[in-house]
């Protein structure tokens, strides 16, 4: 099995990292609980700890330096600001001011505790979890008993979003061949919202139709996924040595912290 | 002069794909209506794509309306004088309703809401679907997409039409009634199709696409040799 083939920045030349030759499932879990266990660290050791094995699977997992970059920095855009606003709304030592407004010490730990842990998670994520094909993905989470509709939800958002790219695109197409240029005016926004809203009702006609396609075949709400996923050695030994990590992780908190 | 479009060795390929258009010369003029026919995806409707600038050219030029067409800038006006109904009306009709798909052309083109609205009234009566006017596009039967498609291109007075596939999925009275105004409209036209009945009452004159080139066919009947 290989985990990546259709993904695109993997090389798919027979020499893949050892880290996307590990069962999905594996992976999944492992993620999950590392995620866990950095968001209950407090100590910057452990956390800087956390962050060292996030940067390493990342390297392991051989992943493009500036397009994972640009995926860490949107992350981070999203909380960007509370980061910024966190010294100067926590209490404690002074530490500087701007006008009336005064930054404290705790406040710049805390901002910078968030920042370790977020990374931390992302990158994680992104080397184990990003990497497997979505479809994969789905199939794994299916064999790890997640709920059948989020899964179903998960896969035909997969399978159906090309189609509705494809659509606004030959919309778009359209509009420009009757002249449309988008401009700071009320037309334009009209305009953008129709396209969008008729978006929406397609989409909605399109499930009914699929829908009855299905039931014309049979469906009685249930979809069969039919990928078996093998648990390797090298899957047990990773699953224990991450286990352990995590271990020494929480260890070295309480120790420190 | 005369010319309304002129394709000079038109070379045309999809990014990563095999080329689809090898040489295309093609020339339409004032009133003039011509038809083409060929196998699904020769390319005709990418040759319609490129005579209103929605694709570009790898080689070749296109002159519209007696000006070579290049930029960008330069197909915003080819635009305007040429209407382009899709093959598929839904990927044309947008808006909530008939009235206002129709309104969004006439409004690209500069003009006031209360001037775009008398054309719509106009347009649809000219049509003789007034009936449609509030309706919501999405609940339209086939063939009435069609027909409010073609009223939006026609509302915005082009002088070139060019019609893809016009009587897919048409029944035959709507049919009559495509072949009825095509043929009362004073403009020059392009139309794909492969219906060979539909082509001979819109016009005499036909062309082929084949191997990402216009021929004019062999007479197929037995009798031409």
């Amino acid at each position: 099995m290989s985990p990546a083939s259709s993904d695109m920045h993997i090389r798919n030349d027979g020499a893949n990292p050892w880290l996307l030759k590990l069962d999905p499932r594996a992976r999944i879990v492992a993620s999950f609980l590392f995620a866990c266990t950095v968001i209950a660290l407090h100590g910057f050791v452990a956390l800087s700890i956390a962050l060292a094995c996030s940067l390493l699977l990342l390297i392991s997992a051989r992943l493009p330096g500036a397009k994972t970059m640009k995926k860490v920095m949107t992350m981070d855009g999203f909380i960007i600001f509370m980061l910024f606003m966190l010294p100067f709304t926590t209490p404690g030592e002074f530490w500087f001011s701007i006008g009336p407004f005064n930054a404290t010490w705790e406040g710049f730990y805390k901002a910078l505790e968030i920042t370790i842990k977020a990374n931390a998670v992302v990158l994680t994520l992104l080397a184990l979890v990003g990497t497997i094909d979505a479809i994969v993905l789905g199939h794994a989470l299916n064999r790890l008993r997640l709920p059948q509709n989020l899964v179903h939800l998960m896969l035909f958002s997969v399978r159906y979003i090309d189609v509705l790219k494809q659509e606004y695109a030959r919309l778009r197409t359209a509009m420009k061949a009757r002249c449309f240029t988008p401009g700071n005016n009320l037309h334009t926004y009209r305009s953008i919202g129709y396209l969008l809203g008729m978006l929406l009702v397609r989409s909605l006609e399109r499930s009914e139709r699929i829908l009855e396609a299905m039931k014309c075949r049979g469906f009685q709400g249930k979809l069969y996924l039919l990928k078996e996923f093998h648990f390797h050695r090298r899957d047990r030994f990773f699953s224990l040595f991450s286990l352990l990590i995590l271990i020494v992780l929480l260890a070295v908190d309480q120790h420190y912290g | 002069m005369d010319k309304l479009i002129d394709l000079q060795n038109i070379h045309f390929a999809y990014p990563n794909q095999a080329p689809v258009l090898n040489g295309i010369n093609f020339s339409l003029k004032a009133g003039e209506k011509i038809a083409i026919n060929g196998p699904n995806g020769a390319g005709k409707s990418t040759l319609f794509h490129i005579m209103v600038g929605l694709n570009k050219p790898n080689a070749g030029q296109v002159h519209a309306f007696g000006q070579i067409r290049k930029t960008e800038a330069d197909f915003k006006e080819v635009r305007r004088r040429i209407g382009l109904v899709f093959q598929d009306p839904d990927d044309q009709l947008f808006c909530p309703t008939v009235a206002e798909d129709i309104a969004f052309g006439v409004l690209n083109l500069g003009l006031t809401v209360n001037d775009a609205l008398l054309v719509v009234e106009q347009t649809l009566s000219e049509l003789h679907l007034e009936h449609l006017r509030d309706r919501a596009t999405h609940n339209l039967s086939g063939g009435e997409k069609r027909l409010v498609s073609l009223a939006c291109v026609l509302a915005m007075k082009p002088d070139v039409l060019l019609l893809d596939e016009p009587t897919n999925a048409l029944d035959e009275k709507t049919q009559e009634r495509l072949v009825e105004i095509l043929n009362a409209l004073p403009q020059a036209m392009v139309i794909i199709s492969h219906d060979a009945h539909f082509r001979r009452k819109i016009t005499k004159r036909y062309l082929t696409m084949e191997n990402g080139l216009l021929i004019t066919p062999d007479p197929k009947c037995k009798h031409a040799q």
